[in-house]
């Protein structure tokens, strides 16, 4: 294991100020919303997500933006796309599957959840995509005591 | 005198460190008491603890003498004699070196410094002793944050109320607290440092002082904590904020000029920094030490004063186009930073204009890099492709030229000659009358294409120079200045110039927005601001001012297609009716009356101008607010307007938007005149006459050709009448309900009312049911009905039993709502006693209130009736109606009755109650199908049975909600206090228990009805106190009501409650009891279909009941987590993130274990 930090010294963003939703001007009863880009965008960041490193949100880093973010409500189906903020980052594994786990927690369950690494932004692209979409190694990881307890802490409620 | 016996027991308990600190507290209390009661004085207390405040145990001896230090700081207004105060002083000073004792020691001093005169104070050589005594034995920086705070509050106290004590002790003093003070870093203790530091500094102003000796060393100790970098979290106790540190900081900076030397580099190189923060802090250090320092230390500074400001100016100034540098916008963190330079600079500018010889003002005039920006920006013709550097330089250098011509005459006069000539020269406006010739020929003598930079600079320009004219209008007259000669000159061809550059603005559709628009609203301010110019003829000549006026209304007139230009315009006319109404200018009234009110006025009637009537009334109203006289005559055209278009919406011919018209006029006048009026005076004679005179209209028309259809008109009219009556004096209701009355007594059904001292107990004669009302009757009717409601309790209704009839008749047969509220509010405001000198047709409100008995019984003949009773004929009089829409209208009049009862507290309403309950539980009863044989179908009575029993549980909502159209504030209605507590605590009782009692689910859905109402209608701080009683029954309520449809609203309320209980301390009790039927229920309302709130507010009290203890909670996890996975499906999105949240609170109650 290599000691000390792995990105010691991030880039931090300031916070994109939120692109407001307009308000609902009819008031269907029985209208639906669909899930969108906005929403998926929402829960990820609602309880910003931490880096597993830095106290800094991953909203802040620029891992996950609105726009890296695919969605059909009618297919159900997502697919998160996040940039590591360094290219060997061995981190990238953990905050992907923040990702998946804070997605299934918070989208119905007919979704199929997809999260990859932005090409070209990370050194074993294929192993970490493959890594993170299999059912079988995802379910074994949150097995592990110590794996569900990195991934609680980094969805814990913070207010910063 | 107390035994020592009596109360040396405590004082063992309170010295004893082994005791839990209550039984300390408590022993204290114990001997305070005695105190109080004069039982034990501080002397004896003192003689007899002797013991314990010398002895060598030292934990004994510091509890003892903090003892008496408590007992001291009780009894700071207890009088003392001196010798008393000089020994206690004495002997804490003394303590001062017994570090053991010292939290004692300090209180004690700190509580005997704290005296008043009058109660014993401290002797001046005892204070400065203790000073002494202070900066010898005290190691402030090595004590613990406590005994710090304390340390620091005794300094404060001997500066601030000592200081001839601690003055002489000189340098020994500055070297102590510089030494105490140094290094300190917790925010309670530095807010106080920073005050003792102003003290200290404001107590040696001698240049040959310790202060201006030392000032370099105090100065780097202070310093340090500059700016101020505070990040504790918010949800802290301390109560100390960033604000509070700083604003003590900059006292400490600017107390005294000593400083000066340091603080002012200090403080400049921070302005260069990046931080936001660090800047505003500079600026705000800088205005502040520069208003203290004096001028003539700053004058070495100015140079670089005004450099860094400049940059900070240039770099922070906003990047797109503002409305005006004042404007109230929205500031982001850059714009503050240029808010304050700018509020810096203006400081130091009147700081140095008045003293010394422009310095300052000359940096700014003669400054190179301000002239590059100028010749750079001025030459800029469109503002649509500006870099965002352009857009920043332009807005500095506005904002700079804006505040140095702010500042006086004399700046003002310098700035225009150097800048506002040679923006003349940019903009081809060459001076004199000869323009102004042009411009009376219609011929354009200059370029019409203005370039937008030099537009914005002069505009700007234009606005401090009238700034700097409005104030001087307070001052004594100005002399003639160079600046006003100069606009004088100019004005007619600038006025011209920005009139025909809006004038000929070119429209497209779309493009509403300021930022593509930036150059029509600046035109449009500054033809604004060459109209608001004080002072009557000079700079701005009354031909200029006219010519401005009419520039702006051939806009309002000609232009309504271009909104965007047509709300500019207007809001400058506003702006300029404003400001002559301020300035009281008779003149520039006179031509505003002239070109502007009267033109507005004589667009109003005329229905086929282009204008669109809304936009019409729009003008109207706003230009109207700006002056009484103004608004006088709108008025008198908008009540004009009104009566045309009555005539014609009720005339022979058919208008076919006659009364869509009418009904924008009624809502323009209900919404803007009348509350204007209200608020400005003149309202009684014009709301009386409006009243009268529309009262007249009903009378005078004969045709009436219209139907109650147009529901709307009346509604409208009831509305303004309503608003009209309530808000005149009993006087001029008087005239209006005389009038009124006279009116509605001429009609021919009146005389049957009339004839007929009541109406039977039976219920409705035949008579009553062959009434004929035509359709302006019922008109008249519903319009009384509105003056009814609003009067004063005061006002003296004539012949009220025949009115009450009408009411009554018209309500029952036809199911008019208004009625019913005229009732209720009669019966509210029934005078209680009755001169004997009345006329004979009053009553008194036992007699009127028996028209309860006479509505009710239509209600109970329903009930009693039996198959033989058929062949009542009345019934089929009337066909359409029958006999259930009568007694469905019965309950709507008893309910509005009932409410008025209710809101003065009548007893009677204990009848209406029972009718009401009997409605409600009649479902059971065996005749509950009266009508079944009758003319209708078996289901169609069951229904209708069904209906009544719901309009009599709606009857409860009518008792406890606030309606705005009748039985208000605004009305004039009596209301009791607590009268809703009141009915809350004695139907509760009465509905729970005919809860329990039923059988049928029918009356169980219309009880829990009534209930609900109930519920949701009473203050939640009175449902809380029965909370215990109440949630079992509530729960079954929305479980039984969730069932209807309809109920779909009363659900949501109820649900409200419930969340209102839980969030609640005091239902806490309650909920615990009941926490699992809670949980079923609201997992059911998870998946309310019929309403989103009611989805939303269900997962929401979800999320508040798992903050239950976890215990209690837990067995019901997974069955909430099931149902919150679902509700992350639900089709409305903010459902689905309330279920987001929830399932993150039950779901980490056990992390490990989640089930996905």
């Amino acid at each position: 294991m290599v000691s000390g930090l792995i990105n010691e010294n991030p880039v931090v963003y300031e916070r994109k100020e939120r692109r407001a939703r307009s308000a609902p001007v009819e008031t269907d009863e029985y209208a639906e919303d669909l899930i969108d880009q906005l929403e998926i965008f929402d829960i990820l960041i609602q309880y910003n997500i931490k880096d597993p490193e830095h106290p800094y949100s991953l909203e802040e880093l620029k891992v996950i933006t609105e726009d890296a973010i695919e969605v059909d409500d009618k297919q159900s189906y997502v697919r998160v796309t996040f940039t590591p903020t360094v290219e060997h980052c061995s981190m990238a594994t953990v905050i992907g599957l923040c990702l998946r786990v804070k997605l299934i927690r918070s989208l119905p369950s007919r979704f199929k959840v997809d999260i990859r690494v932005a090409p070209g932004t990370h050194a074993t692209e294929t192993a970490v995509n493959k890594q993170l979409n299999d059912k079988e190694r995802v379910a074994a990881a949150l097995e592990n005591p110590n794996l569900v307890e990195m991934v609680d802490e980094c969805l814990a409620p913070s207010f910063a | 005198m107390a035994k020592p016996s009596s109360w040396i027991p405590h004082v063992e308990a309170f010295v004893d460190s082994s005791r839990p600190p209550n039984q300390h507290a408590a022993s204290l209390d114990a001997i305070a008491a005695l105190m109080k009661g004069g039982v034990l004085t501080i002397e004896e207390s003192v003689r007899e603890m002797e013991l314990y405040l010398v002895t060598t145990d030292n934990i004994v001896r510091s509890r003892g003498i903090l003892l008496l230090a408590e007992l001291l700081l009780r009894f700071m207004l207890k009088p003392l004699d001196v010798s008393t105060i000089h020994s206690l002083i004495e002997f804490f000073t003394s303590r001062m070196a017994d570090w053991q004792a010292l939290r004692g020691a300090l209180i004690g001093c700190l509580a005997l410094l704290r005296r008043k005169d009058s109660v014993g104070m401290v002797s001046i050589n005892d204070a400065r002793a203790l000073a002494r005594s202070y900066l010898k034995n005290l190691q402030v920086q090595s004590l613990a944050l406590q005994d710090r705070k304390l340390c620091f509050e005794l300094l404060e106290c001997l500066l601030d109320k000592f200081p001839d004590a601690v003055v002489p002790l000189g340098e020994e003093l500055v070297t102590g607290v510089c030494e105490a003070i140094d290094e300190e870093k917790d925010p309670r203790c530095l807010i106080l440092t920073f005050r003792i530091a102003e003290i200290l500094l404001r107590l040696f102003p001698d240049p040959l002082g310790p202060v201006a000796n030392l000032a370099e060393d105090i100065f780097d100790i202070l310093g340090r904590y500059f700016p101020i970098y505070f990040t504790h979290p918010k949800t802290d106790d301390l109560d100390i904020k960033r604000d509070d540190l700083s604003r003590s900081l900059m006292h400490v900076f600017s107390s005294t000029p000593f400083f000066e030397p340091y603080a002012i580099p200090l403080l400049l190189e921070k302005l260069s920094s990046a931080f936001p923060i660090a800047k505003v802090d500079s600026l705000k250090y800088l205005s502040n030490c520069t208003l203290h320092y004096g001028v003539q230390r700053m004058e070495k500074h100015a140079k670089a004063l005004w450099s860094s400001l400049r940059d900070t100016i240039c770099a922070c100034s906003p990047q797109e186009y503002l409305f005006s540098l004042d404007s109230q916008d929205t500031v982001s963190q850059g714009n503050e930073v240029a808010k304050e330079a700018l509020l810096c600079l203006h400081t130091i500018l009147l700081h140095f204009d008045g003293l010394q010889c422009d310095l300052m003002f000359n940096l700014i005039i003669e400054d190179d890099e301000l002239e590059t920006i100028f010749n750079s920006v001025s030459g800029e013709r469109h503002y649509k492709d500006f870099p965002i550097e352009s857009w920043r330089k332009l807005n500095a250098l506005a904002s700079i030229l804006s505040v140095s011509a702010k500042i006086s005459s004399s700046c003002c006069s310098r700035v225009f000659e150097k800048f506002f000539s040679r923006l003349m020269i940019i903009m081809g406006i060459s001076s004199g009358a000869s323009s102004l010739h042009c411009y009376r020929n219609g011929n354009p003598a200059v370029s019409n294409e203005l370039s937008f930079g030099a537009l914005c600079l002069c505009v700007e320009l234009l606005a401090a120079c009238r700034e700097l004219a409005v104030n001087a209008q307070l001052k004594p007259v100005p002399e003639h200045d160079k600046w006003c000669c100069m606009l004088q000159n100019v004005s007619s061809s600038l006025a011209y110039a920005f009139g025909s550059g809006i004038v000929e603005a070119e429209f497209c559709a779309g493009m509403n927005q300021l930022t593509g628009r930036a150059d029509n609203f600046t035109t449009a301010r500054g033809l604004e601001m060459l109209g608001t110019f004080p002072g009557c003829n000079f700079p701005i000549t009354e031909a200029v001012f006219e010519n401005i006026l009419m520039t702006f209304m051939s806009i309002m007139t000609s232009r309504c297609e271009d909104t965007f230009i047509w709300n500019l315009a207007l809001k400058s006319l506003v702006h300029i009716g404003a400001f002559i109404g301020k300035f009281h200018d008779s003149e520039k009234e006179l031509c505003y009356m002239r070109i502007v009110v009267e033109k507005i006025v004589s667009l109003l009637p005329v229905d086929d101008s282009a204008l669109p009537l809304s936009m019409k009334l729009k003008a109207a109203a706003d230009i109207g607010t700006t002056g009484l006289s103004f608004m006088m005559k709108i008025n008198v055209k908008l009540e004009d307007a009104i009566n045309t278009e009555f005539l014609k919406a009720f005339g022979g011919v058919t208008h076919p938007k006659a009364a869509e018209n009418l009904i924008h006029l009624l809502n323009c006048y209900s919404k803007r005149v009348i509350p204007w009026c209200h608020e400005n005076g003149k309202f009684e004679e014009l709301a009386s006459s409006f009243a009268i005179n529309i009262w007249n209209l009903m009378e005078a028309n004969t045709d009436f050709n219209i139907g109650i259809q147009e529901q709307g008109l009346l509604d409208a009219l009831a509305v303004v009448m309503s608003l009209v009556v309530a808000g005149c004096r009993d006087e001029y209701q008087n005239l209006i309900v005389q009038k009124a009355h006279a009116i509605l007594s001429s009609r021919p059904f009146f005389e049957l009312m009339d004839s007929e001292p009541s109406i039977q107990l039976e219920g409705l004669l035949p008579s009553h049911y062959s009434v004929k009302f035509c359709c302006k009757d019922e008109w008249i009717i519903a319009l009384f009905a509105s003056v009814v409601t609003a009067l004063r309790p005061q006002t003296i209704l004539p012949n009220v039993k025949a009115i009450l009839n009408v009411f009554t008749v018209f309500l029952l047969l036809r199911g008019h709502v208004s009625a019913a509220q005229a009732l209720g509010s009669m019966m509210n405001k029934w005078p209680t006693k009755i001169s004997s000198g009345e006329l004979s047709d009053t009553c008194n409100l036992e007699e009127a209130s028996n028209i309860v008995f006479k509505i009710s019984s239509v209600l109970s003949s329903g009930f009693e009736r039996k198959s033989d009773d058929l062949d009542d004929n009345h019934m089929l009089c009337h066909p359409i109606d029958g006999h259930n829409l009568v007694q469905i209208h019965a309950v709507v009049g008893l309910a509005w009755i009932g409410k008025g009862l209710l809101m003065r507290g009548h007893e009677k309403v204990k009848d209406i109650i029972m009718v009401l309950l009997k409605c409600l539980l009649s479902l059971d009863s065996p005749y509950n199908l009266p009508l079944s044989v009758d003319s209708m179908h078996d289901g169609d009575g069951k229904d209708m049975q069904f209906l009544l029993a719901k309009s009599a549980a709606d009857a409860f909502h009518v008792f406890l909600s606030e309606s705005d159209i009748c039985l208000n504030k605004k009305l004039h209605a009596r209301t009791r206090p607590l009268y809703k507590q009141h009915f809350f605590s004695t139907m509760m009782p009465i509905l729970v228990s005919s809860i329990k009692e039923c059988v049928s689910s029918n009356t169980r859905s219309v009880l829990y009805r009534a209930f609900g109402h109930i519920i949701s209608d009473t203050p939640l701080a009175a449902l809380l106190v029965e909370a215990k009683k109440l949630i079992p029954s509530l729960l079954d309520g929305l479980s039984v009501l969730s069932v209807d449809v309809q109920n779909k609203d009363l659900i949501y309320s109820l649900l409200l409650v419930l969340s209102g209980i839980i969030v609640d301390d005091n239902g806490k009790e309650a909920i615990t009891e009941n926490a699992h039927t809670i949980i079923n229920l609201l997992v059911q309302l998870v998946m309310y279909p019929h309403m989103m709130l009611v989805r939303e507010t269900a997962i929401q009290c979800l999320i508040a009941m798992s903050a239950l203890p976890h215990a209690l909670i837990y067995p019901m996890r997974l069955q909430v987590l099931q149902a919150v996975s679902k509700a992350l499906n639900d089709r409305k999105r903010p459902v689905r993130q309330e279920a987001v949240r929830c399932r993150q609170a039950w779901a980490s109650m056990a992390s490990r274990s989640l089930h996905f």
